[in-house]
């Protein structure tokens, strides 16, 4: 599904991402944690091709395919999806708009005809029903006014309706209370799939009692200092990072 | 980063549609004005006594005036001498007109326009009068509007057949005094539409002008009265095209509309005239004064304009709320691009008591244009109770160009409520990205943050308009689910 190869980034000079590693096959779940100011968000923007950071070296291969020469919107269609740590407003444009525009745009990138009317809203009714989302959310302009829980939730329910491949999650958890995060988690387990992979983004642990990852890896300075199975978000949450930095450090 | 914001200014430049020319047989005044024009204008329109004298005096008026300097807009004095101040497709004889004299050439050109004016493909439901350079070339659905009481014909004709009511409201609005152009239209204006609805008549259809500036080195003087009698209803549109050309062209209106005691009238405007180059090379010159008197108790005027063309626009449509308990509404989008100029707003007159009025403004700014709101709300004494809601919206599209609100209150009712709210933000890059990460190519992200940014205009305009209006954005159809 997606393979980085020692890669390496900068913005403005400066080198944020030293050297990233990572092998991703297909349904696996595999969660990215790390201090704050790691690159991990970096890291996400990359796979989704934010502009703004330079690729130093290195490469990412995605279904086959070199990903960094694709633009965002075509990643997008062939299946890469975000969702933001901070997820942008949009005012005036009603959610469901969005939707359904993001949802033919990529259909017609598989030549694939518009989605017919009746059947998008049974569609995102249910979407909406299992992120227990008030259905008044989808004709309120994209995240306008939105709580910060609400935004995430907002984000999930994007991602139900897309059906992408690769779904990154950057810090989806943060800000959320127990019962949303809960909701947020049986949202990703439902969609998890054979052919579906994720890279959850996180800070803590938390989130990782919903949504069992595959593969636990530690980002700390640009650099993944140690992977390991789901027991070792245990042991991050026990021992915190410093560490791991250190044991780097000393390497 | 700059590569986003260089590709949001790309995809706002887009071709203009409209920009051809049809080449015609036609009837045009050599270069030129003085009173001998005026004279040979009044003569070829078949107007009765009074209207040349009205002219004459309009005329005398604007020689002793100044092109006026207030607004935040910049071009090389107007020679007025090198101007044709009529032109119209020649006609192969006098007398009635009906749709066979029509040169096929013009009939083609509203057609490729979208507006089709013969019988079989007339637009369901809209009745048109197109205005062709100096003249008004067909007005369709005169029959069915007739059998209604409504009466909408070029004023022109009006001139002629209901002089009554040409002398009772003409100038009465716009008086020929009131600013430079004016006075220049009220000399020679030559065509435009008139519309009066009677008594408790709810007009049975939309009616719409479709102005069309196809000759070169002429000027289009438009001249529009609406009246509503007491307790009518209409809702009236207009379009507006021109082909490229490289010299800039004059288009100095005057439209005055009436509203009686409980009447409404609705009146929305696509004005996409030629914007020129996208070096400022060419464009129209749009300058014009829209006024509404709101004169009997409970009327309600609304004026609902998308500006996206002319090179320049200087263009206030304004309310006097004359009537008690009057409403006044202007909803506007302008859109600015290249080296385009807006100075565009309004006027809120409040005088009868507990006059309401809102205005709605949203300024769009791209490439190297510069978009200016300028606003006067005016409550007088007498108006007690009066109440005004303004919000100016300013979106910029990269960091070339400038938004400007001139926001004027005056208000002389201690009892007046009177609100104002402006923001100014950009399209950022983050938005751009969040769009383009959920499948869409940059050119519809654009395009839908733009139509979102406008949609508490564009839900002003009749269903037809939306669409055109979003249409000419670069939009697909926000609002076609939900
Ligand atoms: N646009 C930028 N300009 C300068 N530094 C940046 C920029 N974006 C991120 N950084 C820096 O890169 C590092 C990694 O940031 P980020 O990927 O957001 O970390 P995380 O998501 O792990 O908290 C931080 O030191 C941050 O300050
Ligand atoms: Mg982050």
């Amino acid at each position: 599904m997606l393979s980085i190869k020692n890669l390496t980034v900068n913005v403005n000079d400066k080198q944020i991402l030293k050297g990233i590693n990572l092998e991703i096959k297909p349904g696996e779940i595999h969660a990215i944690m790390g201090p704050n100011g790691s690159g991990k968000s970096t890291l996400s923007h990359i796979l989704s091709g934010k502009a703004g950071y330079t690729v130093t070296g290195g490469s990412v291969t995605y279904q086959g395919k070199d990903l960094l020469e694709m633009a965002p919107e075509i990643r997008a269609r062939e299946g890469v999806f975000l969702a933001f740590q901070y997820p942008v407003e949009i005012p005036g444009v009603s959610n469901i708009y969005l939707l359904k525009a993001a949802l033919n745009s990529i259909r017609k990138h598989h030549s694939q005809p518009e989605v017919d009317a009746m059947d998008f809203l049974t569609l995102i009714k249910d979407k909406v029903r299992l992120l227990e989302m008030d259905e008044k959310f989808l004709y309120r302009a994209v995240n306008e006014g939105f709580s910060g829980g609400e935004k995430k939730r907002n984000e999930i329910l994007q991602m139900a309706i897309l059906e992408p491949k690769l779904c990154i999650l950057d810090e989806t958890d943060s800000g959320l209370d127990i019962d949303a995060l809960k909701v947020v988690a049986e949202g990703v387990n439902s969609l998890r799939a054979a052919d579906r992979s994720f890279v959850m983004v996180t800070h803590y642990q938390r989130l990782l009692d919903y949504i069992k990852p595959d593969f636990v890896h530690v980002l700390a300075n640009g650099q993944i200092v140690k992977s390991g199975g789901a027991e070792l978000a245990l042991e991050l949450e026990e021992k915190g990072y410093s560490w791991l930095e250190d044991s780097k450090a000393a390497i | 980063m700059s590569a986003s914001t260089q590709e949001i200014n790309n995809l706002i430049n887009q071709e203009y549609k409209q920009g051809f020319v049809t080449e015609l047989e036609t009837d045009t005044f050599p270069i030129g004005l003085d009173e001998d024009v005026i004279h040979r204008l009044s003569k070829v329109k078949n107007e009765p006594e009074f209207m040349l004298e009205y002219r004459l005096k309009a005329f005398r008026h604007w020689q002793t005036m100044k092109s006026p300097e207030w607004a935040f807009v910049k071009f090389d004095p107007i020679d007025y001498q090198a101007i044709s101040y009529y032109s119209a497709p020649k006609r192969k004889e006098d007398g009635p007109k009906s749709l066979d004299e029509i040169d096929p050439q013009v009939l083609e050109a509203y057609k490729k326009l979208g507006i089709p004016l013969d019988e079989q493909e007339r637009l369901a439901g809209i009745a048109v009068d197109a205005v062709f350079d100096s003249v008004s070339v067909a007005t369709t659905f005169k029959g069915k509007l007739k059998d209604a009481g409504v009466i909408f014909c070029p004023i022109s004709e009006a001139l002629r057949e209901h002089p009554e009511l040409i002398k009772q409201y003409l100038g009465t609005v716009v008086p020929h005094t009131d600013n430079y152009f004016a006075a220049l239209n009220a000399a020679v204006f030559t065509d435009g539409s008139f519309v009066y609805i009677p008594k408790g008549v709810r007009c049975p259809m939309e009616l719409s002008t479709y102005f069309r500036i196809n000759a070169a080195n002429t000027g289009q003087f438009e001249r529009t009265l609406i009246i509503a009698d007491e307790g009518s209803h209409v809702s009236y549109l207009e379009g507006c095209t021109a082909p490229m050309r490289d010299e800039n062209q004059l288009h100095a209106a005057v439209v005055e509309l009436v509203a009686m005691k409980d009447a409404t009238i609705k009146y929305s405007t696509v004005q996409n005239w030629y914007p020129g180059d996208k070096n400022g090379l060419g464009g129209i010159y749009n300058f014009v004064t829209k006024r509404a008197d709101c004169r009997g108790e409970n009327s309600k005027v609304s004026w609902t304009q998308v500006e996206t063309g002319s090179a320049i626009t200087w263009k206030y449509p304004s309310c006097v709320l004359t009537g008690d308990n009057s409403i006044g509404e202007f909803y506007s989008v302008a859109l600015t691009n290249n080296y385009q100029q807006a100075d565009t707003g309004t006027k809120m007159i409040h005088i009868g008591k507990n006059t309401r009025s809102t205005i709605i403004s949203k300024g769009i700014s791209a490439g190297h244009a510069q978009n200016t709101y300028r606003g006067l709300v005016k409550v007088l004494k007498s108006a007690s109770g009066a109440r005004n809601y303004t919000q100016c919206d300013s979106l910029l599209v990269g960091d070339q160009c400038g938004a400007h609100t001139f926001p004027y209150i005056e208000v002389k009712q201690p009892s007046a409520q009177v609100e104002h709210e402006a923001t100014t933000s950009k399209i950022s890059e983050d938005q751009l990205f969040f769009c383009q990460q959920r499948g869409l190519s940059a050119e519809d992200a654009v395009s839908m943050i733009v139509n979102g940014f406008c949609k508490e205009v564009f839900k002003e305009l009749p269903m037809e308009f939306a669409v055109e209006a979003q249409a000419l954005l670069g939009l697909s159809l926000e609002g076609s689910v939900g």
